[in-house]
């Protein structure tokens, strides 16, 4: 677990590290996320060399099981924000109502777009896809 | 000072307290989601929330004690979001199969959310600086602030906006999608996470794995277009 959360928390900092350094519009995990992903790829495209240069759990499927188990908790994760966010409804005070509306309809709006052009462009490329 | 009221004094103030009440909270609001076989209504993150603000409430805990304890948990997010490339990478193929339409869903969500709550917010009357604070508000949370900032909007305000709509969409989410009919777990998963960030994305990781990868990647992606397209529509406002 340990060596799961090295390699984690490093393709997180170096992330951060390239979002501050090349001023790019995305968050240093996000940017991480993707560092990962370059990983991935390179391990297993040379998988016998991967075996023998990394430490097991990287290779193992352990360093997979570390990760899904802090998104299976992801919930949890918003919890100290949002307690904070609970002392600050204040700010919602002049305007609630017309905010509460904008924020019920823009989001079912949005939801509803987004499902509905992915099912679309799906069915379309692919008949009968996406059902 | 009474015995028991020394050690609460003592306690109140070391970071094990807060971060035990921050797991005790999410246990039991998972138990709840369980129990209700995760109905859209117990929500895990909605549940854990007003516990733990409930307490804070009754004991007067100021928001920065507490935080000393939940800085962990809330520090565990950046390492979350790095692994999202996990599901990503598993379903790789079905990803690189789904491009074009996670791009066009990708180009018409950004656009949807930030028109429609600009021509909403519009329409009832709020002031300019109020909306530019909301327009990112499907954004994850560290984004939208900045965002928010830059068109001279409040940081804060953007911060409980993001919740709120977070809270909404993973809510409303699974109720809608079986409205409209749409099982499609790639585009569930890709409308949670577009519209709401990684509360969405949680959410539709407790549905399906395959939700949850396209929520992940929606929410990395939405929030590089965001910040690109929240400065030219908001000078489309008066």
């Amino acid at each position: 677990m340990i060596v799961s959360l090295t390699l984690i928390l490093a393709a997180q900092l170096l992330g951060e590290a390239l979002t501050r350094a090349l001023n790019l519009p995305v968050p240093g995990p996000v940017l991480g996320m993707a560092l990962l992903l370059v990983f991935f790829i390179v391990r297993d495209r040379s998988l016998a060399v991967s075996r023998k240069i990394l430490p097991p759990p990287l290779v193992d499927g352990r360093l997979e099981e570390t990760g899904k188990t802090l998104l299976a908790n992801l919930s949890l994760m918003f919890v100290p924000a949002g307690a904070g966010i609970v002392g600050r409804l204040d700010v919602l005070a002049v305007q609630g109502t017309a905010l509460a509306i904008v924020v019920l309809l823009s989001t079912l709006m949005t939801l509803a777009a987004t499902a509905f052009t992915f099912v679309a462009v799906s069915r379309w490329l692919k008949p009968g896809e996406g059902r | 000072m009474t015995g028991e009221f020394a050690v609460w004094v003592y306690l109140s103030r070391t970071p094990l307290l807060w971060l035990t009440v921050t797991l005790m909270a999410y246990v039991v609001a998972d138990r709840i989601a369980t129990a209700t076989n995760r109905h859209p209504l117990a929500n895990p993150v909605l549940i854990a929330i007003a516990i733990t603000a409930c307490i804070l409430k009754l004991t007067e805990t100021p928001y920065a004690t507490y935080f000393e304890g939940a800085q962990f948990v809330h520090f565990l997010l950046g390492p979350a979001t790095v692994v999202l490339a996990i599901p990503l990478y598993e379903y790789r193929a079905t990803v690189v199969r789904s491009l074009v339409p996670m791009l066009a869903a990708l180009l018409v969500g950004s656009v949807v959310a930030l028109a429609s709550a600009l021509i909403l917010a519009s329409a009832l009357g709020i002031p300019r600086d109020v909306i530019v604070s909301i327009a990112p508000k499907s954004v994850t949370t560290g984004v939208a602030m900045g965002i928010a900032q830059t068109l001279g909007g409040d940081p804060t305000l953007a911060a409980v906006i993001v919740m709120l709509t977070g809270m909404t969409g993973g809510i409303l989410v699974t109720p809608l999608m079986n409205v409209l009919r749409i099982r499609d777990m790639r585009a569930r998963g890709f409308a949670a996470g577009l519209a709401a960030h990684g509360v969405g994305t949680a959410r539709a990781f407790q549905v399906n794995e395959v939700a949850g990868a396209f929520a992940g990647i929606a929410l990395g992606l939405n929030a590089f277009v965001t910040a690109i397209l929240a400065p030219v529509a908001v000078t489309f406002l008066r």
